[in-house]
């Protein structure tokens, strides 16, 4: 009986995991390069916060997100983070806002920049992180850069000087009407800019960690916590079970 | 409730404890149902793995309604306030963030727990007679809890939250001449709307917590009255000792309090993985793009219903009708009402049952799963495809249970149940 049950539940299993070949997820999405960030680097953080102060939060907001919060997460004391993150008089727990006027921000880029509060929550670490690597030259646009991420993007490469300017090399792939269809194939540096290739990989891991972080200040401590609820948990089934063994001596 | 009252006299070392129960039995039946309800109520005594899930569904109930109570004190049911506050209690509330895991890992956890739990009354028949009203109002706090997650996942007002209600809402338009004024009527609206986001949030919150609730208290009280079923089933009660009791019989209190509190500990512990460890779970349990506000006019690239749903939106996508489609959606979920008139079988459960009942069960169950599974992909040609051959096996088990359980090869079944001490 328990054995016929077994083979039961593994041939359901076994089915569930055989399935995903019947379906396939729509393609055509660009691939996503991994951030391998880790919202654990204290010192990660902290260069995000400030790359993210200095590039990023002239036009888009953090408007969930407390100076002084995100300060003590990542480890800087209200001294350092009031001489290096607080520039004009905000107070210490006022959220990251800017003074971007809704109307000029779309009058200027054609859409008001999102707030990336939960930016890498929404997309992901890898989407934001690829993004941020994926401008290319390209003069049709007015800003003069498109990104293979997100085609058409109305955001300019605030990143332009520490990169440098990437050209897109495309190839012609014929497809089965036998149209050539352009693909994207690779990125090759125009010009450098004042990082290297590495260094600028570390820049964006950085800014994508903190933005990660963002989406999720209480991430870290919620997981060392949950080691402490599990170890109790299991003490306290580990007593029932003895206490279920013991009554359950009677039943015959 | 079968059993008369008992005037429960006080013991003759009557302290004061003693003293005070005596004064509310004389008031209240308080020791009475203590009795009659727990520690006297007689289960059969070789209930098995499946048997936790009713008493975990009771807990994942209690665990609804005490986090759903934290969340609504800072929770703010407003289009231009609801996803503001719901970032505010995951950052700025003391313990906010853990209350809200709890409350959406709890969502994911009441369907799990419910739909083990109604196989379980599939593999042993415990919808049969005499406990077709238990299976009823059983079916009918499923269907309260479907309208309660459905009215719930609007409140984040995420982008998923916004797209999620406009289709499903919007099924009701399928009905024949009153459709797009039914629909209007539930939104109030010409759109998802701050009018909709507040009438979901009052029937969240109150109609159908109530619901759920009167619900729960009638499906127990008609449990206690017919009494359980077992894994072999046998009805204990025909079996009885020189006492009245049934021989196969167990109390309730304390052998399966001690029990449940085995199966709560583990519940407990995978419960507080997913909450402390993968909240999101992989965007099953909170849809990552649920993590941008309601914007009416940005389509999520993909909206798919949260997993709980999803065998019953892969059936409406397999019929290239929507008016078809969300019928035939609609009597997927009703079918289960009829089980105790659709089975004809001599026998209840499925140690006893012949190859055809098993066959057609574990069909069943295969695309119940894999239709969840498609309902969550993009719907391509080839999972369409398969979406209709598992819809079809999914009403085979219903429309053709009549015939194959009534001529199935059933085993004799024994008059007392199997049980092995350990």
């Amino acid at each position: 009986m328990r054995i016929d049950h077994k083979k039961k539940i593994l041939a359901i299993v076994a089915a569930c995991v055989a399935l995903p070949g019947l379906a396939f997820a729509a393609g055509g999405e660009m691939h996503l390069e991994k951030a391998n960030n880790d919202i654990h680097n204290k010192a990660s953080l902290q260069r995000g916060a400030r790359n993210f102060v200095n590039y990023c939060l002239g036009c888009h907001t953090a408007k969930y997100v407390r100076y002084n919060r995100m300060a003590a997460d990542s480890g800087l004391t209200e001294q350092q983070m009031m001489e290096n993150l607080l520039w004009s008089g905000e107070s210490p727990h006022s959220t990251m806002v800017n003074g971007l006027h809704a109307d000029d921000g779309k009058k200027w880029f054609g859409v008001m920049p999102p707030d990336l509060s939960l930016i890498a929550r929404s997309k992901g670490p890898d989407y934001v992180y690829t993004f941020l690597k994926s401008f290319y030259a390209d003069p049709a646009k007015a800003t003069g850069v498109n990104n293979t991420v997100l085609p058409g993007t109305a955001m300019p490469h605030v990143l332009w000087e520490l990169q440098g300017t990437q050209d897109a090399v495309w190839e012609g792939i014929p497809d089965a009407q036998g149209n050539v269809q352009k693909h994207f194939k690779e990125f090759t540096l125009a010009s450098p800019g004042k990082l290297t290739p590495e260094q600028y990989d570390e820049f964006v891991r950085d800014t994508v960690n903190f933005l990660e972080y963002i989406g999720e200040p209480i991430q870290a401590k919620r997981q060392s916590m949950g080691f402490v609820v599990i170890a109790f948990l299991v003490f306290f089934t580990l007593l029932a079970y003895a206490l279920k063994k013991e009554y359950w001596k009677d039943v015959k | 409730m079968a059993n008369a009252p008992q005037k429960v006299a006080a013991p003759a070392d009557s302290g004061k404890l003693a003293a005070l129960t005596a004064w509310i039995d004389e008031r209240f039946p308080m020791t009475t149902l203590w009795k009659t309800q727990v520690s006297e109520y007689y289960a059969p005594k070789n209930m098995n793995f499946w048997y936790f899930f009713g008493s975990l569904a009771l807990v994942v109930l209690v665990i609804q309604i005490l986090s759903g109570i934290f969340l609504t004190m800072s929770y703010k049911p407003s289009a231009a306030e609801a996803f503001n506050s719901v970032e505010y209690i995951m950052r700025d509330v003391e313990w906010g963030w853990l209350i809200r895991y709890i409350h959406s890992t709890g969502a994911s956890a009441f369907f799990i727990v419910v739909y083990l739990h109604m196989f379980r009354a599939l593999l042993y028949g415990s919808y049969q007679k005499p406990r077709e009203l238990l299976w009823i109002f059983g079916m009918l706090i499923y269907f309260a809890l479907m309208a309660e997650a459905f009215m719930g996942y609007l409140l984040p007002w995420g982008n998923m939250s916004y797209w999620g209600a406009q289709v499903i809402v919007s099924l009701f338009g399928a009905i024949p001449v009153v459709g797009d004024s039914l629909t209007e009527w539930i939104r109030g609206d010409f759109y998802i709307s701050d009018v909709t986001l507040n009438r979901f949030f009052a029937l969240h919150v109150i109609a159908i917590p109530f619901a759920l609730v009167f619900l729960v208290i009638a499906h127990l009280m008609a449990l206690h009255e017919v009494g359980s079923n077992n894994p072999d089933g046998v009805e204990i009660k025909k079996v009885k000792g020189p006492d009245g009791i049934p021989l196969d019989g167990i109390a309730f209190h304390p052998y399966y309090t001690v029990k449940d509190m085995v199966g709560l500990g583990v519940f407990l512990i995978l419960f507080s993985l997913v909450v402390f460890f993968a909240p999101t779970m992989g965007g099953y349990f909170l849809e990552y793009a649920n993590f941008e506000p309601a914007n009416a006019l940005q389509t999520p690239p993909h909206i798919a219903p949260v997993w709980y749903f999803t065998p019953f939106y892969a059936i409406l996508r397999a019929v290239p009708s929507k008016g078809l489609g969300a019928a035939l959606m609609g009597i997927a979920v009703l079918l289960f009402v009829f089980l105790p008139w659709l089975d004809r079988g001599k026998v209840k459960s499925i140690r006893f049952r012949g190859p055809l009942f098993k066959f057609f069960l574990f069909s069943f169950a295969i695309s119940f799963i894999a239709l969840g599974y498609l309902g969550l992909q993009p719907a391509t040609p080839s999972a369409t495809m398969a979406a209709r051959v598992f819809t079809v096996v999914y009403f085979a088990f219903f429309l053709l249970m009549p015939w194959y359980t009534s001529i199935d090869k059933t085993k004799p079944v024994p008059t007392r149940v199997t049980y092995h001490a350990h």
